[in-house]
């Protein structure tokens, strides 16, 4: 029996080496994450800075690389907010439906397929939206230029393809529809039990018990759901590639086709003919959505961690 | 009312627990009358099944608040109008997805067959068959490639973030980060990947690494998240008890605190794998694409299932017969329909690790 | 094979904040030792700096020396890993590893640190160490089942049989049955006066009944006042604790008149 404590045979060296060397890797992977994160910058820049200033020819219609990507943006930005608009009230009535309307045996086959909406590529999406969805829309959008012409909306002449920047938003839609449903689920089954019986217990019905206590309690946490969700819409390429025919200049006329691309997919539709000076016009656009992306990330993710950091106080 | 006035203690008035209230098959009463008001324009004017549906919703959505509104008072009617318009949001969010898949099989499963599996689309003769072999290959050797770079890094970063560096600066900025770069778009990740190799090897440099390069990127902060969740779950008491018999804390990590969240782990990279295998946007730019068969992730271009949806429906060619379905538009159906089935299959597979993995409680 | 174990002065932090105070004793081999007083007042605290580890806590550290068998457990040479394979440790609530069984249990301390062992000499190693906890004849015919499947009872005497599987010389207890019913509860007591013969015990209890059953020594702990450290007000056999303690605060909590 060992009478030491400081027990050779069980060297001591060798755990406190494995300790060592085991936490070195963990530390190294964690800079891993950061020093991608970085790389992603740094050579975005290196590739995409020189883009930002070349002869007018490299910027098609446009005379500046801000000229060029202005559209690309505004188009990228619409989309987005396309998107939301659609996507966001539907979000949260079906989180509603599944933290505190459905029965958990219908509560679950509906998270389910909302998951499942979840897992599709995005590319089997634009494929849909290009030969179903965009199809099906046309006729509507002649409806809307006959009916509702007088909005700037839908002031056509209407796409006779419908692939237009609102079945690109619309598509897009879908697509943010399961994350922002996941996070606003999420929160609102976090609501205090006991806030949600107070209110009960005051006579409230269950539309006013979810305005008393269930919103209040998730409001941060809907607010960042919206922002992920306007993240991935941003970002979002093959879908709004196929689904879009894009036509240049800003416009709000959301059913013609005379609207910009958005930057994601201008790039997957223009790097093949790229010239290496083409190529790195199209990185510098990159980089504009890399930071714009970022910041609504960014901007997303410093809410929740207030909101967190306030609830734990 | 007066203040100051206490008042009069009378006999009390006999309390009532009933109120005015709908009767219980209200809704489904109002719903059968709905269809059937819808039924009458829709009939008139020969609208499809579509517009019945959205007639008879709205027609529902009016008529039970308004006749809540009469009975129960107002807050009734707002409290049956809000319920009516989550249940149809829920309706509304299942529609697209009903739509895609019944899409995806109607028009993808003609066009899969034998041939369609193992053949690649490189041809010797023009009638030669064609298939999707070489993308299925592509699409397994880069998502593993993702997978080999991206599982280690994540998971020693999870465990960097609960083991080793709770609470410090440098965790709290990792754990951020994280977050942050789950929003990362594709397209940046591959333009990532498109630059690194450029730079390294020259501006026409493809290969199926760049593509795992990138995928991994977008891989890792769903492995770290999801790895971090698991290991949070496991309970303090295990580390202290694994310490209490003098094991090393990298032993007790290794032992005892991974494999009890082993299943959690493997679910989540399993959906990990589950959404880069479906990414197109990056692999686009530094994969290319090629008709033939490629097993060398690092040497030259690799086609991969998504990458060949998108180009096979862009350049679809001409369809033999006038005005049927061009030859690539088919293509690109049967390989969605194979790329939702390996997708579904994941998920399903992360589901059921999750479960037989889940720590036995011995009941 | 046990050890007695000699404290001196020591204080203990946790980042700047001084939890306990001051505590001197000398805790006899072969003996129980219990440790009472009120929640709060650092005698788990106290327990887990005898075998380093309070260490697991960012921040904690000690100022004093704690010498078991003559040798001071917080030289710089020594290693706390080394440390708690010599003093094993029992907690709160009963914690089997939920991915083994019952078997892999009693066996984890020796095969946690990949020590080889023959089949037949692991098999003796998990009898004998049942059999100390008292649970071999319950579980003999299950042993390849998950240890989660016992009851609360039982999982605490596993972890009982799996910490004196390695054959530690002291025996730490962190409040053993505050999660178990009163026959479980009974069974451990029973149990650690077997072990007593073998093993240095040292007991943590908030069950006053408990330490006059089962302990030889006692020491009380006590708070100043509400925030300030916690420090060891009165150290004696149990007897005499019991029946006529030296300090007046002792007889106040024993008898239960607090405060």
């Amino acid at each position: 029996m060992a009478t030491t404590v400081v027990a050779e045979d069980t060297g001591r060296a060798r755990p406190r080496l494995g300790d060592r060397v085991f936490s070195r890797l963990a530390l190294a992977a964690g800079i891993a994450i950061l020093a991608a994160l970085a790389g992603v910058f740094i050579f975005l820049a290196i590739e995409g800075v020189p883009g930002l200033s070349k002869p007018a020819e490299f910027y098609g219609s446009a005379t500046s690389f801000w000229g060029y990507v202005a559209p690309l943006l505004f188009g990228t930005v619409l989309a987005a907010v396309i998107a939301l608009v659609v996507a966001v009230p539907l979000a949260w009535g079906v989180a509603l439906v599944v933290s505190h309307y459905a029965p958990k045996s219908i509560a679950t086959p509906i998270a389910y397929v909302i998951d499942l909406l979840a897992a599709v590529p995005s590319v089997v999406f634009g494929l849909w939206g290009i030969s179903v969805l965009a199809r099906e829309l046309q006729p509507a959008y002649v409806w809307l230029d006959e009916n509702m012409g007088w909005l700037p909306f839908f002031a056509g002449p209407a796409s006779g393809t419908g692939r237009t920047i609102l079945t690109a938003g619309l598509v897009l839609a879908i697509m943010i529809l399961p994350i922002i449903t996941a996070i606003s689920r999420e929160v609102f089954a976090q609501t205090p039990r006991l806030h949600e019986e107070a209110a009960l217990a005051l006579g409230a019905t269950r539309w006013e018990m979810i305005r008393m206590a269930v919103f209040p309690y998730a409001r941060s946490g809907m607010v960042s759901a919206v922002m992920l969700g306007l993240g991935r819409a941003l970002g979002e390429t093959m879908a709004v590639a196929m689904v879009l025919s894009p036509g240049g200049g800003i416009s709000l006329n959301l059913i013609s086709s005379s609207n910009p691309a958005s930057i994601a997919s201008n790039i997957a539709a223009n790097y093949k003919e790229g010239t290496p000076g083409k190529i790195q016009v199209l990185i510098a656009t990159g980089l504009v959505l890399f930071l714009v992306t970022f910041l609504v990330n960014f901007a997303a993710r410093w809410i929740v961690t207030r909101s967190e950091r306030k609830l734990h106080r | 009312m007066s203040v100051t006035t206490a008042p009069v203690r009378t006999a009390p008035e006999a309390v009532s627990f009933t109120a005015a209230r709908l009767p219980r098959i209200a809704p489904a009463l109002v719903a059968v009358v709905a269809v059937a008001a819808a039924a009458l324009p829709v009939l008139l004017l020969g609208w499809g099944p579509v517009a019945w549906a959205i007639l008879s919703a709205l027609v529902f959505l009016v008529a039970l608040p308004v006749w809540a509104g009469v009975v129960e008072g107002r807050r009734g009617a707002t409290d049956r109008l809000m319920t009516g318009l989550v249940w149809t949001a829920c309706a509304i969010a299942v529609v697209p997805l009903a739509s895609l898949l019944w899409t995806v099989v109607d028009r993808g499963l003609p066009r899969i067959s034998s041939t369609f599996l193992t053949f690649s689309m490189y041809r010797t003769s023009l009638d030669q068959e064609v298939g999707i072999y070489h993308a299925l290959i592509g699409t397994l050797l880069i998502t593993i490639g993702a997978a080999v770079i991206s599982v280690p890094i994540g998971i020693m970063a999870a465990i960097y973030l609960i083991e080793y560096g709770k609470g410090s600066r440098l965790a709290g900025w990792i754990t951020f980060l994280v977050d942050v770069m789950t929003g990362i778009p594709s397209i940046v990740a591959g333009l990532f990947a498109f630059s690194v190799f450029i730079l390294l090897f020259g501006p026409s440099y493809r290969s199926g690494i760049g593509g795992s390069v990138a995928l991994s990127l977008l891989m890792i902060p769903v492995v770290v998240r999801s790895t971090e969740e698991m290991l949070r779950l496991v309970p303090a008491d295990l580390r202290e008890a694994s310490y209490a018999l003098g094991v090393p804390k990298w032993r007790t990590i290794v032992k005892v605190v991974l494999p009890t969240a082993l299943g959690g782990i493997v679910t989540g990279v399993t959906l990990a794998i589950a959404r880069v295998v479906g990414e197109t946007a990056p692999l686009l730019l530094i994969a290319g694409l090629t008709t033939r068969t490629n097993f060398n992730l690092f040497d030259g271009r690799m086609t991969t299932l998504p990458v060949l949806i998108y180009t096979q429906n862009a350049n679809p060619g001409i369809a033999e017969t006038p005005g049927g379905t061009p030859p690539g538009v088919e293509i690109a159906w049967g390989a969605a329909l194979v790329l939702i089935v390996i997708v579904m299959l994941l998920n399903l597979v992360a589901r059921v690790i999750g479960r037989i993995f889940a720590p036995k409680t011995g009941h | 094979m046990a050890k007695s174990i000699t404290v001196d002065s020591l204080d203990i932090y946790y980042g700047d904040f001084l939890a306990v105070e001051g505590v001197s004793m000398t805790i006899k081999a072969r003996s129980v030792t219990a440790f009472i007083g009120p929640s709060g007042c650092g005698k788990s605290t106290f327990l887990r700096s005898l075998n380093r580890m309070h260490e697991v806590i960012p921040g904690a550290r000690v100022e004093g020396k704690v010498m078991v068998d003559g040798q001071s457990l917080y030289d710089s040479a020594v290693d706390p890993v080394a440390v708690r394979r010599q003093i094993g440790m029992v907690f709160q609530r009963p914690n089997p590893f939920p991915t083994m069984s019952i078997y892999e249990n009693v066996l984890a301390g020796n095969r946690l640190n990949s020590k080889k062992m023959k089949k037949s000499e692991a098999d003796d190693v998990v009898e004998r160490s049942l059999k100390g906890a008292n649970l071999w004849n319950e579980v003999k015919d299950r042993l390849g089942k998950p240890g989660m499947g016992l009851s609360g009872g039982q999982q605490q005497r596993l972890c009982i049989a799996r910490a004196i599987a390695v054959e530690p010389q002291v025996l730490l207890m962190d409040e053993p049955c505050s999660a178990l019913d009163p026959i479980s509860t009974s069974a451990i007591e029973d149990l650690i006066h077997e072990l007593k013969t073998d093993y240095t015990i040292v007991i943590v209890t908030h069950n006053m009944q408990q330490a006059a059953r089962v302990s030889d020594e006692t020491g009380f702990f006590n708070l100043k006042a509400a925030g300030e450290p916690g420090h060891l007000v009165e150290f004696n056999s149990t007897q005499k604790m019991f029946a006529n303690p030296d300090n007046e605060a002792t007889e106040a909590y024993i008898s239960g008149r607090f405060g």
